[in-house]
């Protein structure tokens, strides 16, 4: 272990034995605060027999929910625990992470492990702090809450998703990444236009298209195909430069290659090109469906029927009714994890050969 | 994009044809408005020169022609008095000096997570991850709210939303840094080693020289972004003022040349905030004897 892994367990330890410490007087009705804080306690064995990562890791799990079920009584010992609880997992991370790096255990799975402990450890601190601290509903609602809201509201959670994600979102990024693969492929074949168009794409890409909103309303309506449009501008810049660029990614040598195989237009196109521009098309993909999603919610700001994402958002903002909304952001960025992880395992099924897939860092 | 100069000719072409275009779609968008105008007055047989300048000269126009666009926004920045609550140059000041603090905020604490992630092996493994995972929170769409709630516990002013263009801007610069300060190779690294230098002048003198054309591509979509997060966040808090706001009114009056108006100033502050990055750039990567990328 290193000096600094000695600090962060040493302080671990004492503050989950101070925390038993202080409640041991009413052992009885904080068993398990004091359970935690002996554990906390012998884990400072560690100084003297090897203990495995694994252990840091099962006391922070254990400190987690004992956490979680004394919430009810504040004080002192409360903190010290939450604290013992942060610095086990972080312990548990840091060490998890360099046997990882080292090479020291490869067991599958074990390098999710780290990500997910963190952002467990995340919850578990945003849940105490807000619960203990009392923090106003308004400012942050704690984790448990909003998941009570998904739970107890999830016919509204639904309809919106279906109307924003499933009809809005999914219409205007399929329209807009395709028109926009389109253009580019048209656009590669001139000199000309790839010159002229290029630095206008790469301009209107760094714009604040989402202005349009209000325009895209007022031309479709207030129903969603106004926010597919707004997606299908905002999405079709990204991947018309990207596509572009992925074109002429291919080397020179390569396409002599093919000329000296007389292959034609065509072959150059779908046997060379565009296999060198997936990686390039992957990354707008990519781009394009955080974009997407920001747009329609924010589309649905500026006029919508009474159901969507973006109005329950906006409504619901004006009420105070801050779970409602936390719980639509937690769809939205569900949602939105889960298409950038399809498309993340898409390009890696589709783009095998690149280097950034193939291992090593990039 | 080797010949800046190259490419002149054809975009002027291009952006020519682009402004042809929108004159026909003007045309046609409004006309059966501009049919049903001239029904209502009893009007027949107009002449071709003036049917256009009608046309192109409605108030509330589906589609306003390039020239009203223009002629609206040099009302509102030459033809205003700067303080004026009119003036789009008034509200542009607003939205820039929000974007302007977020930016640096975003950039200040994209740096650090990047030196954090590069020195740190469980930083790296545990907060690239998430940091991937944040940008696909819809935060922009909830940026009104956050400045709601900001608000209800005494944070207003620039503040809020200077939180959100960070949260939006500090993304690149992370992900473009954490590549950026790991690009020397392990050659330069080696020959620093054999200097028996300490990790503090490698960082110095080796990895951050090396990073700076991915820090200043970064700083460029990052203030773009930035500006888009300012733009979103001013749409709620209608008393502060702000592009945002003068497009949500202008969109609450239907008043379209308004609208495309607001949009055309905020495109010019993108343009001049993503150059002045740029010059940034050149200027820091001359001095450094590189050349530009």
């Amino acid at each position: 272990m290193s000096n600094w892994q000695r600090i962060l367990a040493i302080v671990a330890g004492v503050a989950a034995t101070l925390g038993a410490l202080l409640v041991a007087g009413a052992a009885a009705t904080h068993l398990w605060l004091v359970v935690f804080g002996v554990a906390g306690a012998l884990s400072l064995l560690r100084f003297a027999v090897n203990v495995r990562p694994r252990v840091d890791g099962l006391l922070a799990g254990f400190g987690g929910l004992t956490l979680l079920a004394s919430l009810g009584e504040v004080g002192p010992s409360l903190w010290l625990a939450l604290l013992a609880t942060w610095l086990f997992a972080w312990l548990f991370i840091d060490r998890l992470a360099q046997q990882l790096a080292r090479g020291e255990t490869a067991a599958p799975g074990l390098g999710l492990v780290v990500p997910l402990a963190f952002g467990l450890t995340l919850l578990l601190l945003w849940e105490v702090a807000v619960r203990g601290l009392g923090v106003p509903q308004v400012l942050l609602p704690a984790p448990s809450q909003i998941y009570a809201r998904i739970i107890s509201s999830g016919p509204t959670l639904w309809a919106d998703f279906q109307q924003t994600f499933l009809k809005a979102v999914l219409a205007g990024y399929l329209l807009g990444c395709a028109s926009g693969f389109a253009v580019a492929i048209l656009v590669d074949r001139s000199q000309f236009l790839r010159r002229g168009l290029l630095p206008i794409g790469n301009f209107v890409s760094a714009l604040p298209i989402i202005g349009i909103a209000p325009i895209m309303v007022m031309w479709f309506g207030f129903d969603w195909p106004s926010k597919a449009a707004v997606i299908v501008c905002i999405t079709f810049f990204p991947m018309l430069v990207n596509t572009v660029a992925g074109l002429n990614a291919s080397g020179r040598m390569e396409r002599d290659l093919m000329r000296t195989y007389a292959s034609g237009y065509g072959q150059t196109l779908f046997k060379l090109r565009l296999p060198a521009a997936w990686p390039f098309i992957f990354n707008a993909l990519k781009i394009n469906s955080t974009l997407a999603l920001i747009g329609a919610i924010v589309a649905e700001f500026f006029g919508t029927p009474i159901v969507g994402m973006g109005f329950r958002i906006s409504t619901e903002a004006g009420r105070l009714n801050v779970d409602v909304v936390w719980a639509e952001v937690a769809v939205a960025a569900v949602a939105g994890s889960a298409t950038y992880g399809l498309i993340v395992l898409v390009e890696r099924a589709v783009t095998f050969w690149h280097p950034s897939v193939r291992g090593g860092r990039a | 994009m080797t010949r800046a100069g190259g490419n002149t000719i054809p975009v002027l072409i291009v952006l020519a044809a682009l402004l042809v275009i929108w004159y026909i779609a003007a045309t046609l968008m409004n006309a059966p408005w501009q049919a049903a105008l001239y029904e209502r007055a009893g009007t027949t047989d107009v002449p071709l020169a003036q049917y256009l300048a009608d046309v192109w000269g409605q108030p509330k126009p589906l589609l306003p022609a390039p020239h009203q666009i223009v002629q609206e926004v040099w009302d509102n920045t030459v033809g205003q008095a700067l303080s004026s609550k009119r003036s789009f140059l008034y509200h542009a000041g607003i939205t820039l000096s929000a974007t302007l603090m977020g930016f640096v905020l975003g950039t200040v604490l994209g740096l650090g997570l990047a030196v954090l992630i590069l020195h740190n092996e469980a930083m790296n493994r545990s907060l690239m991850p998430w940091i991937i995972a944040s940008q696909t929170v819809p935060i922009l769409a909830i940026a009104p709210m956050l400045v709601i709630g900001l608000n209800a516990i005494g944070v207003t002013g620039l503040f809020p939303k200077a939180l959100i263009s960070t949260y939006l801007s500090f993304f690149p610069v992370v992900v473009g840094m954490v590549k950026g300060l790991r690009s020397p190779d392990q050659m330069q690294l080696d020959l620093m080693r054999t200097y028996n230098a300490s990790r503090l002048e490698i960082f110095t003198k080796l990895r951050w020289p090396a990073s700076m054309p991915y820090l200043f591509a970064s700083m460029k979509v990052g203030i773009a972004i930035a500006l888009i997060g300012a733009l979103v966040a001013e749409l709620t808090n209608t008393a502060a003022g702000g592009l945002g706001v003068r497009l949500l009114t202008g969109s609450y009056n239907g008043q379209t040349i308004t609208i495309w108006g607001v949009l055309l100033m905020a495109a010019t502050l993108a343009a001049i905030l993503v150059l002045a990055v740029g010059a940034a750039e050149k200027l820091v990567l001359r001095n450094m004897g590189q050349a530009p990328a």
